[in-house]
């Protein structure tokens, strides 16, 4: 009898086999973490019923399975290759393996030069991911699976890691896109993730054999796999049990099962994680706790059925809530609603409204006001007077609450929002970069996985004497630190705390990157849902070693402070523009989706129509849908650049075609390469503007899923190349970039230096064509003339020195030229702006942040803000060489610091940085950017982009940006 | 306003009566030779030992959460030695590495300094042990004779390293390895303090010596499966950086080769001539890397012979090492361990550590290109070769590195009846295969993988 037991992060699954290899029980079953509970009951299960003397060859596969393994003594069988092992066996002939668990995504070659492929610590998980995306639908796994096979179509979701995706699909949910659509394009991005990480370039086709959990349940998720990779792949019996039965294939060492099962036991008893202090020593450090936050409540007064006195209602459309404050003119709160927003927040909103108008027949609504993410939806909806963005409106309530308030955190279910304040205006905001999102409903998504309710699950950590030690990175790290710390004999109650203290680390460490509390202010108010519970209360006091204060109303702050903005801004007697009654009662809402189609950039649009005939667009990336203009680019420099690069177009050589892939630093040396090889006699075309369908195409080929995405594009672009029969690809290595004396060195960063080389390692285009990709230095004008001349005469002779002497004259003065113009067109935009009274936003980064799928329209929508858009490298030769803390090595990032520097002088100018997600060199210069502004009384603004398509979260930003500026402004002119 | 980042403390000479200073642990054999080395030079310092999970907290606390782990940990265990109440604050310095070249490892010390004031010991000096003339006025003072006692120190370590690697997976009674090298450790030591031992003829003479001792420890060869480690050169050698890497490979039962750390010297002393040949330069700039590249080829020529003369498996000499390179990557890439991390994955693949962990940071930029991106065109020429990438990070669980390193294991398990033991240490009789190596051959014919 053999027996296998694998062992997994979310299931447990056994099998027992004859001698004849048949088998005789197998379970499949969820363990919700009790791993070691579960192992040793379905061990003593299989002796007892299905093992004659409890003694059979045995071993242990699974992720989960391997330090238990070692600890009690079991050989342990890597998973993967468990998996190879029952393949040959039992479905000889078979080429490539995907295979989808819990947490881990596979694909196995088996034929053609064996090798497997198992997802980075980056890629997250793929059934906890799919379980994760259920649960923000409503629905389960496999309702889901229903759900998507009504879908009409897909909408692009980020791929490259769980909580981007969740990122991408709650705005979504919020604009009213349709669930059936949503579940589709969630099992879209599942295998996007998997080719994407796992194939690298390997080509999937033959018979194509689909395992685990997800692919055996989701028959959407096995199509849309066939579809996309071209296969008629097949799930096959037992698809579940494949690890183990290769576990129990491997197992060559005879047990006793009762035996193993009883020394489980004694390691369970035996914790060796790594803990921390507990939140509370004692019931009493508790019960003192519980009485002081008691303290800090809001008046409240009885809404009676004829109260007719002014109400002022805020609305907050959060990202998984929706919550409805009724407040009094002076600012006691009659009525207060909070709920899930199940997905689409209007028909939830109408409720609530439908009952006040119910309940309330005197009812005199003075002003209603919304925030949040569905802050332009529910207003278009109802009818609101006022829309506030919500770091506005959580500033407004806790300075209501404590009006010397100097610090704000608030964790939302989706976001974590700080703000410092000086002299009554926010100073500085920091919100969570995409990476470490989701924290709030993190806790809730958790809870429920392991069998909890969220309230109950961090109840159960206040007391826990060893909370887990779990660090402050993403959510997605957080899940294996869980599942290594369930291996080693946590507790439910030790777990659940050290989540919670997770979550603030992750608050003070990722986002706001505080070192002690007297940096974050005296007065401090925390709020958002989150801090409802208790244990993340505690931990965020313990953390930050300082009292802080958190309002009854924690989750109502943002409706609270939109009643308030409201009522700031309400003349008396004036009653508010809300839907009346008989609008109420007949509100109808539709949505539909369509593809815009006006410009390149096919926005998919999600538009609303309501029964008045109004309609709200979301989805867009620039006004025309709505104003049916089209944006002039005028304001805007990062327009400018694309036009000039763009107007540089081959002209018929002698020598032959040459294509340049318009990606990274060759963004910005493209009219000197243009120029360089015009002049030689060669026709020189480039590559489109990068679009996802680019993007798409050429991400089979890339070795580093962590490297940034302007990188990862430079794949699609080759492939664009080389379909285009040219003579050669032209893309130069570059250690050096040209020296503008801003710094100490002029190097490019490591990934700009040498990506071509990643490109001639990895794309098997190139090898069709002549790739060139020696290296140049232009830092030394001299001796490029003689350098190029050797290398080009290895690839096309007959080029003379003369004629490379003239070609490069006139392409270093094309250089200058071009820089010239940027310059130039800078200085107009911001006479412009000056003239019109605009603000101008210095929106720094590289020169391929111009490139829009890199960019997402950020530009144009600070100009749709009614700001000038200008570049860092537009006004960097406005100051000298100046010192500063770090090693100023980067040509890029000298113009960018040179640029932090220039805008300290300016008041109407203020910078934001656009940081690439992945990119190394950035955690340096993001800190020296801050430090530069902020010297010279600046607000510092970030903005971290990767492949995500939506704006939601950076709209926020940059309307709080510009809410703060007006602030300032304000109370400067009042002093 | 706060300007005080930039008046930082500097390191002055009269500081090497007065000062302690701090060494951060990177590649522990080599680094106490070093250790020994600066202490001869007459300056007091010690060799940080402290670990454990505060110093990746005091990271993660005072240093941008981006930034790439090593830097985390160094500057983590840097701040934790210093808040443990051991050291007179006032009187006690940090020394850090800065290569100098385009990747964000130049700019440690800048991010020290800076966590350094946020931490509470602004009147710390930090002392920038370089070659490229970075940090005049707090740079360690260079002089020809000190640089060659660092390499031999190198050399020594590498050695040392070598030979345990090679021998203590074999040895008869456990723990054999070990004690010698750590006996021969204590007098290598001995002798640099006395300023003894690093002159071409006495490293000609003690090698030998060396080699010997760990030659005449008994051994049973079996074949057992050789796994090379490279990487980003902080995680490639400290245990602290690569959660034990080394120790758990060694568990695994493995043999493990960590290629040496003069390759990094050397291939730092190699660039900027490479660079001055590729962009332009002087004739000084284009010859100065042959000069001190043939100083120390007659330190390499003396340990390869002795491995060899031993019958110990040896590196090739740099000069070899270079044309691997040939072909797959461009000398031309020189941030980070550049073409020297993509010539020493070939240099394992043919020397048959075929099965080979590529360690770095989690988002490494040079690592981006000479690590994972040449993995796929290694592949193409040496189909056996058995890479996996593994990134560390303060989070990245250990569980999920191992089952990583486990699935090249199985990989490469299966493959090693098949091969034969390396010629040079054929034992008489071949050794029966440890119970896991074996797979009992089924009936039904099935695959047996």
């Amino acid at each position: 009898m053999r027996v296998g037991l694998d062992v997994g992060s979310t299931t447990i699954k056994c099998v027992v086999l004859d001698d004849t290899d048949n088998i005789i029980y197998s379970t499949y079953e969820r363990h919700f973490s009790h791993i070691l509970e579960k192992s040793e009951e379905l061990l003593r299960r299989m002796a007892d019923l299905y093992v004659p003397g409890g003694r059979a060859e045995f071993a242990v596969s699974g992720s989960a399975g391997m330090g238990m393994a070692e600890s009690v003594g079991v050989p342990f069988v890597q998973e993967v290759f468990a998996t190879r092992v029952a393949a040959n066996r039992l479905t000889p002939g078979t080429d490539v393996i995907i295979e989808l668990g819990g947490e881990d995504a596979k694909i196995l070659f088996l034929t053609g030069g064996m090798e497997v492929r198992m997802n980075g610590s980056c890629a997250g998980g793929t059934g906890a991911f799919i379980d994760q995306m259920a649960t923000l639908l409503k629905m389960g796994a496999d309702e889901m699976d229903l759900a998507a096979q009504r879908a009409e179509k897909t909408y692009t979701i980020a791929s490259r890691c769980g909580v981007f995706a969740k990122s991408d699909i709650q705005p979504l949910i919020n604009q009213g896109a349709k669930a059936e659509d949503i579940a589709a394009s969630i099992y879209q991005a599942v295998v996007n993730q998997t080719i994407a990480g796992l194939a690298q370039g390997r080509p999937i086709h033959g018979n194509i054999l689909y395992l685990g959990g997800p692919l055996t349940f989701s028959r959407c998720l096995r199509e849309s796999f066939d579809k996309t990779l071209g296969v008629a792949g097949v799930c096959p019996e037992n698809s579940l049990l494949f690890v183990a039965m290769g576990a129990a294939f491997y197992a060559d060492q005879r047990f006793d099962l009762n035996k193993v099962a009883d020394r489980l036991r004694e390691k369970g008893a035996a914790e060796t994680y790594r803990s921390q202090p507990p939140l509370f020593a004692d019931q009493e450090e508790y019960r003192m706790f519980q009485a002081r936050h008691a303290k800090s409540t809001v008046p409240r007064v009885p809404f009676t059925a004829d109260y007719a006195a002014p109400v002022h209602i805020g609305i907050d459309s959060g990202s998984t809530t929706v919550k409805l404050v009724v407040m009094d003119q002076e600012a006691r709160i009659l009525f207060t609603d909070y709920r899930p927003n199940l997905g689409n927040p209007v028909p939830l909103i109408r409720e609530v409204l439908q009952t006040l108008y119910d309940e309330h027949p005197a009812l005199h609504v003075a002003s209603v006001t919304t925030t949040g993410y569905g802050e332009d939806l529910a207003k278009a909806a109802f009818h609101a007077d006022y829309g506030v963005v919500e770091t506005v409106a959580h500033f407004t309530a806790a300075r209501h609450f404590l009006p010397n308030v100097d610090f704000i955190i608030d964790i939302g279910g989706q976001d974590m929002k700080c703000f410092k304040i000086e002299d009554g205006a926010i100073s500085n905001i920091f919100l969570n970069e995409a990476c470490s999102s989701g924290c709030g409903s993190f806790l809730q998504t958790f809870a429920q996985a392991l069998g909890y309710d969220v309230r109950e699950f961090a109840g159960l950590g206040l007391f826990a004497d060893r909370p887990v030690d779990l660090g402050s990175r993403c959510t997605v790290f957080m899940n294996s630190s869980v599942k290594q710390a369930q291996k080693d004999g946590a507790t439910i109650e030790n777990i659940s705390a050290g989540l919670s203290i997770s979550v603030v680390k992750n608050a003070i460490y990722k986002v706001i990157r505080a070192s002690s509390p007297e940096e974050l202010g005296r007065n401090i108010v925390v709020q958002g849902g989150t801090f409802y519970n208790e244990a993340v209360l505690r931990a965020f006091e313990k953390e930050m070693g300082a009292e802080v204060i958190r309002p009854d109303i924690a989750g109502l702050m943002g409706a609270y402070g939109a009643a308030l903005y409201g009522r700031g801004k309400t003349r008396a007697g004036q009653v508010s523009s809300l839907l009346d009654r008989e609008a109420m009662a007949g509100f109808r809402q539709e949505t539909r989706s369509e593809i815009c189609g006006r410009c390149g950039n096919n926005c998919q649009l999600t538009i609303n129509t309501f029964a008045d005939g109004g309609t709200f667009i979301s989805g867009n990336r620039c006004d025309r849908p709505i104003t049916g203009k089209a944006d002039t680019g005028e304001r805007n420099l990062y327009e400018y650049k694309r036009k000039l690069i763009l107007n540089y177009k081959p002209v018929p050589g002698r020598r032959g075609r040459l294509g340049i892939p318009l990606c990274l630093n060759l963004w910005e040396l493209f009219p000197f390469w243009h120029t360089f090889f015009t002049k030689l006699g060669f026709s020189v075309y480039h590559s489109p503007l990068s679009s996802r369908d680019l993007y798409l195409k050429g991400q089979g080929t890339i070795p580093s899923d962590t490297a940034c995405f302007p990188a990862k594009l430079a794949h699609g672009h080759i492939r664009f190349l080389s379909k285009l029969g040219l003579d050669a690809i032209f893309y130069p290595c570059m250690t050096y970039n040209i020296d503008e004396g801003l710094g100490d060195n002029h190097y490019n960063c490591p990934v700009v230096a040498y990506y071509p080389e990643v490109i001639a390692g990895n794309c098997p285009e190139v090898k069709e064509t002549r790739f060139i990709y020696d290296y140049v230095g232009l830092h030394r004008p001299k001796d490029f003339n003689r350098k190029i001349h050797e290398i080009l005469g290895r690839y096309f002779p007959g080029i003379s020195k003369a004629e490379v002497r003239e070609a490069s004259d006139a392409a270093y003065a094309e250089y200058t030229n071009h820089m010239a113009q940027i310059r130039k067109e800078g200085a107009r935009i911001i006479d412009q702006a000056r003239a019109e009274g605009r603000r101008v936003i210095v929106l720094s980064g590289r020169p391929y942040h111009v490139d829009p799928e890199v960019n997402h329209g950020i530009d144009t929508l600070i100009t749709q803000f009614g700001a000038a858009v200008v570049t860092e490298d537009s006004i960097s030769d406005r100051v000298e060489k100046f010192p500063t803390t770090v090693l100023n090595q980067w040509t890029y990032h000298s113009r960018l610091y040179a640029a932090a520097k220039y805008c300290c002088t300016q008041p109407d100018m203020d910078l934001v940085q656009l940081v690439s997600f992945g990119c190394g060199v950035d955690a340096i210069t993001t800190d020296e950017t801050r430090e530069i502004l902020q010297a010279g009384g600046k607000l510092y603004t970030q903005l971290k982009i990767d492949e995500i398509t939506n704006l939601g979260a950076v709209r926020i930003r940059l309307r709080s940006l510009f809410a703060a500026l007006d602030e300032q402004n304000e109370i400067r002119e009042e002093a | 306003m706060d300007l005080s980042f930039q008046n930082y403390p500097k390191f002055t000479p009269d500081m090497k009566k007065t000062h302690k200073i701090l060494i951060p642990n990177m590649a522990p054999v080599q680094f106490r030779i070093l250790a020994a080395a600066m202490e001869q030079a007459g300056y007091t310092c010690e060799l940080l030992e402290n670990c454990g999970s505060q110093v990746c907290e005091l990271g993660l606390k005072y240093v941008h959460n981006d930034t790439c782990y090593p830097a985390l940990l160094v500057i983590g265990q840097f701040l934790d030695a210093l808040g443990s109440g051991k050291y007179d604050l006032d009187h006690t310095a940090l020394i850090i590495t800065q290569t100098g070249g385009g990747c964000r490892a130049s700019n440690y010390i800048h991010l020290l300094r800076k966590a350094l004031v946020k931490a509470g010991y602004p009147q710390v000096p930090v002392v920038s042990l370089n070659f490229s003339g970075l940090e005049k006025d707090s740079g360690f003072p260079m002089t020809v004779p000190f640089m060659r006692k660092l390499l031999a120190a190198i050399y020594y370590g590498d050695l040392l390293v070598a030979l345990k690697a090679q021998t203590e997976p074999y040895e008869l009674r456990r723990g054999t390895a070990v004690a010698l090298q750590k006996q021969w450790l204590d007098t290598i030591c001995g002798w640099v303090r006395q300023d003894k031992g690093y002159s071409q003829r006495e490293i000609k003479a003690a090698m030998p010596r060396i080699a010997a001792d760990f030659a005449a420890i008994p051994v049973h060869r079996v074949p057992k499966v050789k796994v090379g480690v490279v990487g980003e050169i902080y995680v490639k050698y400290s245990p602290l950086g690569n959660n034990d890497l080394e120790n758990f490979l060694a568990d695994q039962d493995c043999e493990v080769n960590l290629p040496g750390l003069m390759g990094f010297v050397q291939y730092c002393a190699y660039n900027p001539s490479e660079t001055a040949r590729l962009y332009g330069g002087s004739f000084l700039e284009k010859h100065v890397s042959d000069v001190i590249l043939k100083y120390i080829e007659r330190m390499e020529h003396v340990m390869i012979q002795v491995l060899q003369d031993n019958g110990f498996h040896a590196p090739l000499p740099f000069r070899e090492l270079v044309k691997l390179a040939d072909g797959v990557i461009s000398t031309g890439d020189k941030m980070g361990e550049g073409w020297l991390l993509t010539a020493e994955m070939i240099e394992l693949v043919r020397a048959g550590y075929e099965n080979i962990v590529c360690a770095q940071p989690f988002g490494c930029l040079p690592n981006h290109i000479c690590g994972k991106g040449m993995i796929n065109k290694i592949r193409e020429l040496y189909p056996q070769a058995n890479i996996t990438p593994i990134d560390y990070d303060p989070s990245a669980t250990r569980v999920n590195q191992e089952n990583r390193i486990k699935l090249m294991l199985a990989v490469a398990r299966e493959r090693l009846p098949k091969q034969t033991p390396s010629p040079e240490r054929q034992e008489p009789k071949p050794a029966p295969l440890p119970q896991k190596m074996i797979r009992p051959a089924k009936s039904k014919g099935a695959a047996v993988l």
